[in-house]
């Protein structure tokens, strides 16, 4: 079943077109992988998808509701989470501040509060630290775990393993690989080795447009295609 | 270096300057009845800049708009107060404290309601139409003031008009042979109570934990759920409404007030902002109280070099703190 649907979507910023009729479905359950070289708009996609970007031609079809005209807290609300590339942290709030901006309510769920600190331990040892105090990875820990403090359908990360270490993009990678049991991930990464361990469906979009769409098995076997699509950005594969 | 650093941390940050500059004046001045005076009279002023400046701040860190026009809100909090206390000129003259209590509190609020209603038709009609846009920001909002001011011109004509004070606000208390003017006590208590509301609202309330987090990211407090536009209008709101507070509370300072009087708070208004940091509170505070002792012992050293003393101090500190003093963290 097919959770989230983007349809000709054209973005340009400035007087530079960015996007061209990038086309593709994220079926639910899983992580969904979206592959690029760098500039390829892999970012742009997901900024457009969050509405981030003013309303860009196309559309995009949230649980079969088009939401690309709505305002981004409108798309929030409806079950869509976004751990944006330069993670969001709020740096001179708490590790508590920035987890309770992430809530509804302004209530943590205990059953929730209790996987988050099951998932990324650090979180509760730095929980009144702020937020701007904590390493590379902690901030990421704190992003993604904001993603899920509430109960969401889709959570948009952009390329989580950047700059990170590499004991700690596998902790990540356990930490992705759980959530997806529950929640639908869209992951842009570029780190093809990271993608490949936890990917079931991809995408690969290059110069704004979509070049291929599969499953991740298929696109692993065939690394005549990877090198074409991906060339000099393939890492570790 | 790093050691000195350490040991300014260690001692409060730079949170200990206004202690630093008032030490230093202590030594220079000589006189303590003297110094006593002139730091009461500083940090009574700092408070009342500060109520000035602390809008300005948050709207500038939060909505990232240069408002040029914020001086008009003070301008006509002075005037809005003023014509309140004539109007209740009847309770002012009376003998009686709760009269004269109801007076300033009708004046005050009168200034603030003010402020609030033009904030929100300053945000809707003026700002919100060129937000992203500093250039157009810049000349939009310097042409609203100047219409402003040709407004209170119109309305309240271009002569000074006299702002009467209650009798429990004149007069001074003499505290160990300095004189401590009641009208200066009174503008630091009320400073310091509306500083600690705002604390309060921005570090004890989620609408604040929103404003702390819009003022760092403001994309981000979208894409986790909220509409930074509501927040927008009411912080402009609050900002427009403590920067009429402020124009009342100096109307009252300097007892005469002309329609140049925002245009004229406005540079040390914005020298506090970028000395204090932008979209910081505290830092606001700490930039207004280190400003107006500065402008209050330097005025009394060396009279005329009572003006260039601020920008001197504002070179100096950003060439030590480019952000500025506590800055919020972006």
């Amino acid at each position: 079943m097919t959770l989230l649907s983007i349809k000709n979507m054209d973005v340009s910023i400035g007087q530079y077109s960015v996007l061209h009729g990038v086309t593709f479905d994220v079926p639910e359950g899983g992580v969904f992988v979206l592959l690029g070289r760098n500039g390829a708009g892999k970012t742009t996609t997901l900024r457009s998808i969050i509405g981030l970007w003013d309303r860009p031609p196309g559309s995009v079809t949230f649980r079969g509701e088009d939401v690309s005209s709505l305002h981004t807290s409108d798309i929030a609300r409806k079950g869509i989470a976004f751990v944006p590339e330069n993670m969001g942290i709020f740096g001179g709030l708490t590790v508590a501040e920035n987890m309770v901006l992430a809530t509804a309510s302004g209530k943590f769920d205990q059953a929730r509060l209790t996987r988050v600190y099951e998932l990324f331990p650090a979180l509760e040892q730095f929980w009144d630290k702020q937020a701007w105090s904590l390493s590379g990875g902690q901030k990421q820990m704190l992003a993604v775990a904001r993603a899920i403090i509430e109960p969401r359908d889709l959570i948009l990360i952009d390329e989580p393993t950047k700059g990170l270490a590499p004991s700690i993009i596998h902790a990540m990678g356990e930490a992705f690989r759980e959530i997806s049991q529950t929640t639908t991930i869209l992951l842009v990464e570029q780190n093809f080795a990271f993608a490949k361990s936890l990917g079931r469906d991809m995408a690969v979009i290059d110069d704004g447009r979509v070049v291929h769409t599969g499953t991740m098995a298929e696109f692993a076997a065939d690394t005549a295609l990877q090198d074409r699509l991906l060339s000099l950005s393939v890492e570790g594969a | 270096m790093n050691t000195f650093a350490n040991m300014i941390d260690r001692a409060g940050g730079v949170f200990v300057l206004p202690v630093a500059i008032a030490i230093v004046a202590f030594f220079l001045i000589g006189a303590p009845s003297s110094w006593l005076t002139l730091t009461v009279a500083g940090l009574s002023m700092g408070l009342m800049i500060f109520l000035m400046a602390s809008g300005l701040s948050l709207v500038f860190g939060l909505m990232d708009v240069l408002n040029f026009g914020h001086s008009a809100f003070v301008s006509f909090g002075a005037f809005v107060a003023a014509s309140v206390l004539a109007w209740l000129g009847g309770w002012l003259g009376a003998d009686s404290i709760i009269l004269n209590s109801l007076a300033l509190i009708a004046a005050l609020a009168a200034a603030i309601v003010f402020g609030a209603a033009g904030g929100w038709f300053f945000e809707r009609v003026i700002v919100k139409p060129v937000y992203k846009d500093h250039l157009r920001q810049i000349l939009i909002t310097m042409g609203a003031l100047i219409v402003a001011e040709q407004l209170i011109l119109a309305t309240w004509g271009g002569t000074p008009v006299n702002v009467p004070r209650p009798h429990f606000l004149e007069g001074a208390i003499i505290l160990g042979g300095s004189s401590l003017e009641v009208y200066r006590l009174f503008a630091f208590v009320v400073g310091a109570l509306v500083y600690a509301g705002l604390y309060y609202l921005l570090n004890k309330t989620r609408i604040g934990l929103l404003i702390r987090a819009g003022v760092e990211n403001r994309e981000m407090v979208e894409a986790l759920g909220f509409k930074i536009d509501r927040l927008f209008i009411g912080v402009f709101m609050l900002g427009s409404a403590l920067a009429a507070l402020g124009g009342a509370m100096w109307a009252g300072y300097e007892t005469l007030i002309t329609p140049a009087l925002g245009a004229e708070m406005m540079v040390i208004v914005f020298i506090v902002v970028i000395i204090g940091g932008l979209g910081s509170i505290q830092g606001t505070l700490l930039g207004a109280i280190v400003v107006a002792l500065m402008q209050n012992y330097v005025g009394y050293l060396s009279p005329k070099l009572a003006l260039a003393s601020n920008m001197i101090l504002m070179m100096a500190i950003l060439l030590w703190r480019p952000y500025g003093l506590a800055p919020a963290v972006k």
